[in-house]
Parts: C-alpha cells; sequence; structure tokens
C-alpha cells in the first residue's frame, strides 16, 4: 500500500470522529492511536471497527489516528471508509456492511 | 395508505443529527446529500447516510433521500445509497420526463434482486420542472408524491419569496398535477423558524390548496404541520355523516341526496371516505365508527 | 461494609463521621434527637459589628485549627468570599479545616492550593463540579467528602450532626449592625435561602459586604440578632457568574421533544388542575418542560398555587400573568427573579428549612404536586445518579434532587436516552444519589418509563397514548445503538459519601484511578 497518501475524514463534533489516515510502515501491521470521550466504556469497541474495516479493505500495514466524541460503529465505520478512500483506497462496498 | 404529512430534512454530514432523526416525529426523514452538505464533504456524506440507513433503526419513519442533482453527482449517489435500501430517494431540480427516466435507470442498475422498489419524490424547483409538471408526475410508477421547492423557482423567477402570491401558480399547478396523477404532493417548506404565527397561516393555506403534506427544515415544526394537516374534528364528523347519509339513502334507495342543503356527490363521498381513512390511521376517529 | 436498603455496599465507619447509617428507605429512619443550639450571646449598646479586614476577625474569633467554616453558593461560579477567606487563613498559618460550602464550583479551583498546604483538610458539600471535584475523585483528601442534599444538610446543622464554628455569609447588601439581603447592591444574588441554617445556627456568625447601607436595612433575610462581625470587602462576587444573563430558550429539538413527552405525562397524571404546584429546573429539558407546562395551565384556564426552588425568568413570567399564585424561591438564576423577588410580595423568599429539611414539622416539597429532575444515570430500580460523570468523576450532587423527589406526588425525570454514545439507563448506576422508590416516570426522547411501584400511572399513561415502555426495553434500545459498554474501573477506597437526607448513606463514590 505504498501508494497511500496522507488523509482525514470527520470532525470534532459530539457524536462524530476525526480519522488520520498516516503512513504505515510495511510489516508493522495496523497501527492505531486513540482517544476518546467515551473510552473507557467503548474504546475497545472503537478499536475494533476501525481495525475490521482496514482489514475489510484488504489493507495490511497502515497508520491510524482517532479522535472520537462519541461516535456511534456505522459513524466509526463510515469515517474510516471515507478516510481511507480519500487516502486513495478504492473501496469494496460489499464488504463493509454487515 | 402513506402518510407524507412531513417531510423532515436531516443533514447528511451530521452522525449527531442522523442518530437522532427518527425521534422527532416526522412521517418522513429526508437524509440530505445536496445543499446541507459541502461539495467537499460528499463522499464522507453518503458514507455517513449510507451507514445510518444500514444500521440505525428509525422506527415507523419513512427513510428518503435527497440525492445530487442529475448533471452533478446523481449517479455516484444512487450507486452508493439504493444498495442501502432507502424507502425513497428525493431527486432535486427535476425538469421533465426524461430526467426521471434516467434516474429510474440509475436506480435499476443499483437495485439488488427482491429489494423493496426505491420509490420516487420529484422535487421541483424550476420554472421548466412546473411546466412540465404533469409529464413528470405521470413519468414512472416509483413516483409516489412531488415536491414544491420554492427558494430555487423563485431565485430562477428572478423575484424573491414574499408571502406567497409569487409561488401561488407553481403550487396550484403541483397540486393539480399531483391530483390529476394520483400521487401526493408536497408544499415547499416555511423558512422563518422565529414565526409561529406566520407557520400555522402558511400550514393552513398550503393544506386549503389541496397539499397532503410539507417539507420541514426545523424539526421545530413538525408538531404545527402534522396539526395542520390531520382532520379536524369537525371534518371527521362532517366525513361520518356524509357517510351514515349515503348509507341511508342507499338503504332507501333515494335518488338525490343532500346534507344540510348540499349536494353529496361521488367526489364528496370520496374525499369523505379517504378523510376517515387518515383519522383512522391518525387514531382520532371518534363519534360514530 | 454492609449493604443498605438499595443494595449497595458501604462502610461501617467513616473516619471522620462516624457511625454509618445504612439508607433504610426513604422514611424509614425517623428522627429520635433535640435540636441543637449555639451559645447564647448578648451584645451590649455602642458596641460595633464592624469590622476593618478579615483578619481582624479572624482574631476576635478567635478562627483555630480544626474549626468548621461554612459558605453558601448563591454566588455560584461567580463566588469570591470561599477563596478569599481560605487565603486569609493561609496567610493566618490556620491548618486542619473543615470546608462546608453548600455547592463548589469551577471558581473555587484555589481551594486546590489549601489542601495540599494543610489549611483545609476536610470538606463538605451538597454539589461540586470543576477541579476541586476532580481532584476529590481522584483522592486528594484523606478523609471521604460528605455530600448531602439541601435538606439534609439543614436537617445535619439543625441535629447537631454537621456543626459550624464560623458561617461566612456573602451578603449582597448589609448595614453595619448585621441585617441584610440579597436583593440591592452590584452583586445582587435575590434569594439567600442557603446562609441561613448556618446563620441560625452557627457559633461565629461574619458577614462579608461590598454594600454597605445605612442602619436599619430594609427588606431583611437575615437579621442583625444572628449576625456577630460585618466586613467590607472590595468585591463580594462577579455578577457575570451569579446571573448567567437571560437562559436562552431551549432550540435543541431532543430536548424540546422529551419536554413536551414530560408536561404530557403531567396531563396525562390528572394534574393539571386549579392549584397544581410543581417544580421544575433551570438546565435543558426541565426549563423547557416548564414552557409546555404553561401553556397546558393557560389552555385548561387554571391556576398552579405555587413553584418552588430555583427560579428563572419563565417563572416570574407566569406569576407576572397571573398563571402561578406564588413563587418560594430559594435561588435565583437571572436578572428578573432577582427583581422580582425584591418587589412582588407574591414571590417568596424562603429558607432551605421550609422548603426541604425531613426532620421538621413540614416541608415545602411534601406539597409539590410534580417535579422535574435530571438524570446522569438512572438504573433498572428506577435509581438515579446525579453525582458522577461518565469517567467516574464527581460532577455534581443533589443538591435538591433527593429532597423534591421524595416529596412530590409526580417525580418526572427527564434525560436524553443517548447523550452522544452513552446511554442514560444502565443496570446499576455507578452511584446512586436519588433512590428509584422516590422516581415515579421517566421521560426520555425514545419513549417513557413507568416505575412499576407506580401501577396507577402506568394505567394513565397507556390510557393518554403516550409511549410507554419498560425500564428495559430503553436500555435494550439504547444498547441497540450504541453497543453495549464497558464498565468503568474504579478503586477501592471511598472518596465521598452520598448522605440521604434523613443522615443515613446510600451510597459512596470510589477513588478514580489514572
Amino acid at each position: 500500500m505504498s501508494s497511500l497518501k496522507p488523509s482525514q475524514a470527520g470532525t470534532l463534533e459530539s457524536n462524530d470522529i476525526v480519522i488520520t489516515v498516516g503512513l504505515g510502515s510495511k510489516g508493522e501491521g495496523i497501527v492505531i492511536e486513540m482517544q476518546s470521550t467515551v473510552f473507557a466504556q467503548y474504546g475497545e469497541q472503537i478499536r475494533k471497527v476501525i481495525e475490521d474495516t482496514v482489514k475489510g479493505q484488504g489493507i495490511a500495514d497502515i497508520y491510524i489516528k482517532a479522535v472520537d466524541r462519541g461516535a456511534l460503529d456505522c459513524t466509526v465505520r463510515a469515517r474510516t471508509l471515507t478516510a481511507l478512500s480519500r487516502a486513495g483506497v478504492e473501496i469494496k462496498e460489499g464488504q463493509v456492511w454487515s | 395508505m402513506e402518510l407524507r404529512r412531513t417531510l423532515m430534512f436531516v443533514p447528511g454530514n451530521s452522525p449527531a443529527m442522523l442518530q437522532n432523526a427518527g425521534v422527532l416525529g416526522a412521517d418522513s426523514i429526508v437524509f440530505d446529500l445536496e445543499d446541507a452538505v459541502a461539495p467537499r464533504e460528499k463522499d464522507a456524506a453518503r458514507f455517513l447516510v449510507g451507514g445510518a440507513l444500514r444500521t440505525v433503526d428509525y422506527g415507523s419513519c419513512e427513510k428518503i433521500v435527497r440525492i445530487n442533482p442529475i448533471d452533478v453527482s446523481a449517479e455516484k449517489d444512487i450507486a452508493a445509497i439504493v444498495p442501502c435500501r432507502p424507502d425513497a430517494l428525493l431527486v432535486p431540480k427535476v425538469n421533465c420526463a426524461e430526467d426521471i427516466h434516467q434516474v429510474v435507470k440509475w436506480i435499476e442498475a443499483s437495485e439488488a434482486p427482491g429489494q423493496k422498489e426505491v420509490k420516487i419524490v420529484a422535487l421541483i424547483e424550476t420554472p421548466l420542472g412546473i411546466s412540465n409538471c404533469y409529464s413528470i408526475a405521470k413519468a414512472h410508477p416509483r413516483i409516489v408524491a412531488m415536491a414544491l421547492g420554492a427558494e430555487d423557482y423563485t431565485a430562477y423567477l428572478g423575484t424573491q419569496r414574499s408571502d406567497g402570491p409569487e409561488i401561488y401558480m407553481a403550487r396550484t399547478m403541483i397540486v393539480n398535477a399531483a391530483a390529476a396523477a394520483g400521487i401526493q404532493s408536497v408544499d415547499t417548506p416555511f423558512t422563518d423558524v422565529l414565526d409561529d404565527e406566520g407557520l400555522v397561516k402558511d400550514i393552513a393555506f398550503a393544506k386549503k390548496l389541496g397539499f397532503k403534506g410539507k417539507i420541514v427544515i426545523n424539526p421545530r415544526h413538525v408538531d404545527a404541520v402534522h396539526q395542520g394537516f390531520s382532520p379536524s374534528a369537525a371534518e371527521i364528523e362532517w366525513a361520518h355523516r356524509v357517510v351514515a347519509v349515503i348509507k341511508l339513502a342507499e338503504d332507501q334507495g333515494t335518488g338525490a341526496i343532500s346534507l344540510d342543503g348540499k349536494m353529496i356527490d361521488k367526489p364528496i363521498v370520496e374525499r369523505a371516505e379517504r378523510l376517515l381513512q387518515l383519522a383512522k390511521v391518525l387514531g382520532l376517529e371518534g363519534g360514530q365508527s | 461494609m454492609i449493604t443498605n436498603a438499595i443494595g449497595r455496599a458501604v462502610p461501617e465507619q467513616i473516619e471522620g463521621y462516624g457511625r454509618v447509617k445504612p439508607f433504610a428507605g426513604a422514611f424509614n429512619t425517623p428522627p429520635d434527637m433535640k435540636r441543637a443550639a449555639p451559645a447564647v450571646k448578648m451584645r451590649r449598646p455602642g458596641e460595633s459589628k464592624l469590622h476593618g479586614s478579615l483578619e481582624e476577625v479572624f482574631r476576635a474569633i478567635p478562627v483555630k485549627d480544626g474549626m468548621t467554616v461554612s459558605f453558601h453558593h448563591h454566588f455560584r461560579n461567580g463566588d469570591y468570599v470561599l477563596n478569599m477567606v481560605l487565603d486569609t487563613a493561609a496567610r493566618l498559618g490556620i491548618k486542619d479545616l473543615t470546608v462546608a460550602m453548600t455547592a463548589l464550583f469551577p471558581v473555587h479551583k484555589p481551594l486546590l492550593d489549601h489542601i495540599k498546604n494543610g489549611v483545609v483538610t476536610d470538606i463538605t458539600t451538597n454539589y461540586m463540579s470543576g477541579p476541586v471535584a476532580d481532584a476529590v475523585t481522584r483522592g486528594i483528601l484523606k478523609r471521604p467528602v460528605i455530600m448531602r442534599t439541601h435538606g439534609g444538610r439543614h436537617r445535619a446543622i439543625e441535629c447537631g450532626e454537621l456543626k459550624i464554628d464560623v458561617a461566612f455569609i456573602a451578603a449582597p447588601a448589609c448595614d453595619d449592625y448585621g441585617n441584610l439581603n440579597g436583593v440591592m447592591g452590584p452583586a445582587a444574588c435575590g434569594s439567600l435561602s442557603y446562609a441561613m441554617a448556618d446563620a441560625e445556627y452557627a457559633d461565629h456568625v461574619v458577614v462579608l459586604t461590598d454594600f454597605l447601607c445605612d442602619y436599619p436595612l430594609s427588606p431583611v433575610s437575615i437579621s442583625q440578632t444572628r449576625v456577630d462581625y460585618v466586613v467590607k470587602v472590595d468585591a463580594i462576587g462577579d455578577p457575570k457568574g451569579i446571573v448567567s444573563g437571560t437562559i436562552r430558550s431551549i432550540k435543541d429539538p431532543v430536548q424540546l421533544r422529551i419536554a413536551q413527552m414530560a408536561a404530557n405525562v403531567i396531563k396525562a397524571s390528572g394534574l393539571i388542575r386549579e392549584g397544581l404546584s410543581f417544580q421544575t429546573g433551570a438546565g435543558g429539558a426541565t426549563l423547557a418542560t416548564a414552557q409546555y407546562l404553561s401553556k397546558m395551565i393557560e389552555e385548561a384556564g387554571v391556576t398552579a398555587s405555587f413553584s418552588v426552588g430555583g427560579t428563572t425568568s419563565f417563572i416570574v413570567n407566569m406569576l407576572n400573568r397571573g398563571l402561578l399564585r406564588k413563587i418560594l424561591d430559594v435561588q435565583d438564576f437571572e436578572r428578573e427573579p432577582i427583581e422580582s423577588i425584591g418587589s412582588n410580595p407574591n414571590h417568596l423568599e424562603v429558607s432551605v428549612d421550609e422548603y426541604a429539611n425531613p426532620f421538621n414539622s413540614g416541608c415545602i416539597v411534601n406539597r409539590l404536586d410534580t417535579v422535574i429532575l435530571g438524570a446522569t444515570e438512572i438504573d433498572m430500580d428506577f435509581n438515579v445518579n446525579v453525582t458522577t460523570g461518565s469517567s467516574g468523576l464527581i460532577m455534581g450532587g443533589s443538591g435538591g434532587h433527593s429532597d423534591s423527589a421524595a416529596g412530590a406526588k409526580l417525580t418526572i425525570i427527564v434525560a436524553n436516552l443517548l447523550r452522544g454514545r452513552l446511554s442514560t439507563v444502565v443496570d446499576k448506576t455507578l452511584t446512586v444519589t436519588t433512590p428509584g422508590e422516590s422516581v415515579d416516570v421517566l421521560v426520555t426522547e425514545r419513549g417513557i418509563a413507568v416505575n412499576p411501584l407506580r401501577k396507577d400511572l402506568l394505567e394513565k399513561m397507556k390510557a393518554a397514548g403516550l409511549p410507554v415502555k419498560e425500564i428495559g426495553e430503553l436500555k435494550a434500545e439504547a444498547e441497540k445503538l450504541a453497543g453495549v459498554p464497558g464498565k468503568i474501573k474504579t478503586g477501592d477506597r471511598a472518596v465521598a459519601a452520598i448522605e440521604y437526607r434523613d443522615g443515613t448513606i446510600i451510597d459512596v463514590v470510589r477513588q478514580v484511578l489514572d
């Protein structure tokens, strides 16, 4: 995925999340750095949704920074997809929504 | 009977509003991908609205998505949104029947086999659209309603919104075309959020013209619009009396029938029956039912 | 540890507080004591009460290590007095004070320094938010903060459980012999309810004012007979922090929806009738509920008998329009109620004793038809938390919440089911402030739930066609949208004890570890 470019999606409004995609180094896997207003309650879930979304697009190495303001799973997924698409990933929709 | 008293707009790129849109009481929610979304956020809104449609339970609300105009990104919007199973698309700036045919083609290309047919609400907001509104209303069986967008329309006319004369003809054209085609007509929104009295008057006027509902851009207007477009107690009582008089006449085999000195003919009976059906859906019956 | 009547584990003994009486139900722990009384005093003719500085007063009393000093919060986040007094104590080298402030706000951040340097070692309050509340929850104090209700604080003072050595009263207007009121001067705040018990029961009563008036002042809220010292200072509070300007009408459609439903609940319960009495708050959906309620009262052609509690301009407007006969006022949030309480004979200042004290011959909340209250969390037993927030930190407290809930015939909780991603309805609230037995109906944007203890109400709500659900259904609905939340982790140490209005312990707040 060396063709990815840095990108961002989302806002800092309540119920939203900002996803920033940076360049991951090959072999380092999916690295997610996260802040959340609901970290205690939903931190793990947010991480899982971002990770599943990224994997669903067949990406193995990537750096993602997430700043969450209480986004629902569907919003986390949508913002991640938007950021990936803006980074240059051609989104395969079928594998996205279960 | 599909109730479309309120078509409430929700900005497509606002997660908080998408989350709560279902609790505000509107008959239909319109997730807006067009004017409420900045051009460089169109991609984000498509993902967001798509996700909300697939995962959020909006209860009994009808889910409508306003796509971008046909010459902008309607095709992309349709391809992204239709698989997420909205109930209908609100197509903006429809000018002619061919526009609808184009949209139907794109919808058909994106619908999954067995998916519930995605309906169309045509938003008429150009002078050309008004001129063609009957042929648009009849363009395809997917069309369930036709709405007026008066802000753009008056801009195209080169005038400004005032207390209403500039859109009078457009309103009556739409009501007439929709009635002729057997679909619903939906009025343009009332835009002054501070003028509660003006809102009530505007709703009453729209109802008088024959509209079946109204676009709502401020959720606080939902109740007033519902109140305005629901049958009043007097109307329900009148309808019950019409039905009773008809039944009596049928039982007695009488010919010409009148109520309060007015002739009761078929269209009046039908209107009374429609009214009672609406009242039943809304739980407003009472009296003799 | 012992388990109280709502299943919460509370310690048997709290250091600096004594033996714990576990909560046994809202009215199951009757009093068995005499009222406490301070020493009887005397003043000779010609003696002056007016002093040049706080330090002079400290020396005259004298203020000593280990004393309890009390304050009231009518200035909310505009209060200068608490910081001023503690700075003086620090300058004079006084240690180990207990601060008994009715409510602590972000403006009281300097209190943290006085805790660190040993001037203050204990706190008791009815509400706290901001840096002090955060630090308390993280464990800055050795002993737990005792958090009471407004009525419960009065009770604790009157029963001798909260012994005040020196009360510091911030007076917007005062004469040189200690007659004072809250309606005049640059820092006018209206009602002075929360200071009244302190003036009655403290050993020493000190008044600070920035508006010294000619003797005799009128009107009088607290009289010269209870005031020992008067000190003129430059400013006692920031009017901007006292008066929040005009509280803006609520625009949020979800909150309006909730408020409208809450008003419909009141209507369905049959309470929209001549003589209705009610209490509403100043924030969000509770304020908006007052607006819908007012409309219903007007349409029904009836008059409400009284409104009690904190007062907004909206309530004053109802009084002026003849929709409401009396306002019984403990606190004012805006300019209009401050002006009204000073001029309208039907707008009355009442003491917290009269408002909410559970141990007297009857308080005003006992006569309430309905109260609209908020909640941070509410659980399957309808227990309400308004003390701790989503990270476990203290960010509130009962204030009058438990008092009004216990008194009113119909206690309605209005709350967004989802605030951001967090559900208000939970299995078990992190902290219990108000017991479920005194909560009748929960109103959210996704439906209402009626306490199963109130079968009569349930029937009425259903008959009115309101969207009634089981409280568990609301929780399930929230979890369907937001997912099941993970539990927040707290330490074992109790950093605050929540005392119910009758002096029993209903719950404790555990330390938040970072």
